[in-house]
């Protein structure tokens, strides 16, 4: 019989664009719903979704605005289709409303958002904050930063398996270099990646309680017209998803959705480390500013300069652990980002103090350059 | 003489457990919607385990909440799209959006004019009380010009929304107005819209004693409430004749526009079948 080739994983090595290679990690990872609004520098997911998601029997929809977009999503992932939705900048703004939503009724969904500089394709990281601060209520947030195509790729694969585990929105969090740069990609065999569904009801819809969560703080979620009748609100909501204005219950409620985050740090907190065991020098970075931090810390060793790097692939949770043993470690850290020194904050109340946190920054719609980061390593080494 | 036991309700075996007291005030319009939707539910023999509720925020989007169906609340103006997701993955549901005024016509309004542009297949009930209820009595774009809220104390300096000339304009392929003053025909419309494959939309104008009734009617009387309405309504039929400033606060109601079309299956669809 002839092989059917797999239209959902494009199994081979590729020369890719950084957004293509997102749909293609949707795809491969099982998205079949997305939504989006054109914008700028995110619509190549947009263009390259509509061509082919339908091609393998998904749905696409061109919203009226991001607001549609999101909740469009977030149905779709109630009716039990693993969605996502991409944007840049000023359309993520409109989405925190559907984030929040995402966040309190527990909705697995996959945003990603190719970070732009004041309405155009220019470089910047000036919105870490807001993916984790973004939509109102308290919450814990999960936000990825890949640094290459091949990483767009692999972390939308893993955004959706995270999202499926904890039902929640992941966030991609892209930027105009990566997006729309060209790169090699390695797709593998379908059988090589791993697919997390989200854990369905295993009692009868009577003894049901939509948001009672076992051990791990995850309900179970069934779809849409599996018969479980479940009733989904923003207002505060006991385990059988009644809406009680009750100060016990907004408690219980908050609590249970931040802890099965905050307990599962090990599953989804991921960095990396370069020349880092005998560092006195530490340079902190994510995203694609990481690429320009690593030639930087290999220039320096070059020097003879003891310097290494930490990468944070992922920003949301605080990589805290990782980051306070560095703190503990070098004398310096730079915190290297395109943007006028956010995270940096982070690193300082981790380090609290233990070692001197140099804020490295620059957004003026490009990426540090390594000579960039060189002089700030050699000039605290 | 033995007392007769108390028969309840047999709508309510459509009613989520434990959901009862309802919040609605006495003599509320949305809760009349409520009663019309499930004797046009029942009279249909509608399957609670395919049916989406789906309620934006306000007095009438609580309607879902006392559904035993799948349901989703709690976010202003964005029905719609909930919607546009849950059809496109799964055309199976039948998707039931009850909005009000507020949240059709104010923060929705894109939103509605879209999804009837598509020709989305499911039925939005727009509970029209002419003012924000929930939020106080406020006026809303379907409050008649001249019209005392809270937010217009000196009388309201805005045009009303025609809603259902909205919704016809943009494609809409079934639009009704019914009224809380003549149950029959808004529980036949109901069960026409819902029956119907495309976008239906029904707006059924209600009494809001507690807020627009004190204020700009002058009575929280509830009968007064729908009186006012019966004053101020007309059939499309009597429409005719009359002169557009006499149409001028009045509700025209009926069946506008019923007719078929292609239902909305997403914006990029592939030609050759699954690939
Ligand atoms: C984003 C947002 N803006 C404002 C509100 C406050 N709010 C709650 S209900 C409502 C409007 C209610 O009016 P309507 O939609 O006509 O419904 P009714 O209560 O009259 O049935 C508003 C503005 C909100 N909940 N969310």
């Amino acid at each position: 019989m002839p092989q059917v080739p797999n239209r959902r994983v494009l199994t081979g090595t590729h020369f890719m664009l950084g957004n293509h290679a997102v749909v293609e990690g949707a795809l491969a990872a099982g998205c079949d719903f997305f939504a989006g609004y054109p914008i700028t520098p995110a619509n190549e997911i947009s263009e390259h979704m509509a061509r082919r998601l339908p091609e393998v029997g998904g749905k696409f929809l061109q919203g009226e605005d991001e607001l549609c977009s999101i909740f469009a999503v977030t149905g779709a992932a109630l009716a039990g289709a693993r969605a996502m939705t991409a944007t840049a900048s000023a359309g993520y703004n409109y989405m925190q409303e559907g984030l929040e939503y995402a966040i309190a009724a527990e909705i697995p969904c996959v945003i990603v958002d190719v970070q732009r500089c004041r309405g155009e394709n220019f470089a910047t990281q000036a919105d870490v904050m807001q993916m984790r601060w973004g939509p109102s209520g308290d919450h814990e947030m999960i936000v990825l930063a890949p640094s290459s195509v091949q990483e767009l790729f692999d972390t939308t694969i893993r955004a959706f398996n995270l999202a499926e585990k904890y039902r929640m929105p992941v966030i991609v969090m892209s930027e105009t270099t990566i997006a729309l740069m060209r790169e090699r990609l390695v797709i593998p065999r379908p059988e090589e990646i791993e697919i997390v569904h989200r854990a369905k009801p295993s009692v009868p819809p009577e003894e049901f309680l939509p948001f009672q969560a076992g051990p791990d703080g995850v309900p179970p979620l069934p779809a849409f017209g599996e018969g479980y009748r479940v009733l989904y609100s923003l207002n505060p909501h006991d385990e059988r998803g009644s809406i009680h204005w009750d100060p016990d219950v907004f408690e219980a409620m908050y609590r249970r959705i931040t802890h099965k985050i905050t307990t599962h740090y090990d599953d989804i907190v991921r960095t990396e480390s370069f020349y880092l065991d005998d560092a006195r020098i530490g340079v902190v970075a994510y995203g694609s500013e990481c690429r320009s931090a690593l030639e930087a810390v290999e220039l320096a060793r070059a020097k003879g300069i003891r310097a290494g790097m930490l990468k944070l692939a992922t920003v949301w949770p605080v990589p805290e652990r990782e980051i306070a043993s560095l703190a503990r470690q070098c004398a310096t850290i730079l915190a290297v980002e395109m943007n006028l020194g956010k995270y940096a904050r982070e690193i300082e109340r981790v380090a609290c103090g233990t070692c001197q946190v140099v804020r490295v920054t620059k957004n003026r719609g490009v990426i540090h350059t390594p000579g960039e980061i060189l002089e700030a390593i050699e000039a605290h080494a | 003489m033995t007392i007769p036991d108390i028969v309840p309700n047999p709508l309510r075996r459509y009613l989520r457990p434990g959901s009862l007291p309802h919040f609605f005030c006495s003599g509320c319009g949305a809760a009349q919607v409520l009663n019309f939707f499930l004797q046009a539910a029942d009279e249909l023999g509608l399957d609670f385990d395919k049916l989406v509720a789906i309620g934006g925020v306000g007095c009438a989007a609580r309607i879902p909440v006392y559904l035993h169906a799948e349901a989703l609340h709690g976010i202003h103006g964005r029905t719609l799209p909930w919607a546009t997701g849950i059809k496109l993955h799964n055309p199976e549901l039948t998707v039931v959006i009850f909005a009000g005024d507020g949240d059709a016509a104010a923060i929705g309004g894109n939103h509605l004019i879209q999804a009837a542009r598509r020709n989305l297949d499911v039925t939005m009930i727009v509970v029209n009380n002419l003012n924000f209820a929930m939020t106080g009595g406020q006026v809303a774009p379907t409050t008649f010009p001249d019209l005392v809220t809270s937010t217009t104390p000196y009388g309201n300096r805005e045009r009303a929304f025609d809603l259902c000339q909205l919704a016809v304009a943009a494609g809409a392929t079934f639009v009704a107005r019914c009224s809380t003053h003549r149950p029959r025909v808004t529980i036949h419309t109901l069960k026409k819209a819902i029956q119907h494959r495309g976008f239906a939309l029904v707006e059924v104008i209600c009494q809001c004693p507690t807020y627009f009734g004190r204020r700009a009617i002058g009575s929280d009387d509830p009968a007064q409430g729908i009186r006012w309405i019966a004053e101020h309504s007309v059939s499309l039929y009597r429409a005719g004749e009359l002169a557009e400033e006499e149409l001028a606060d009045k509700f025209i109601l009926g069946t506008f526009v019923e007719k078929e079309a292609p239902v909305f299956e997403g914006s990029s669809v592939y030609p050759g079948g699954e690939g």
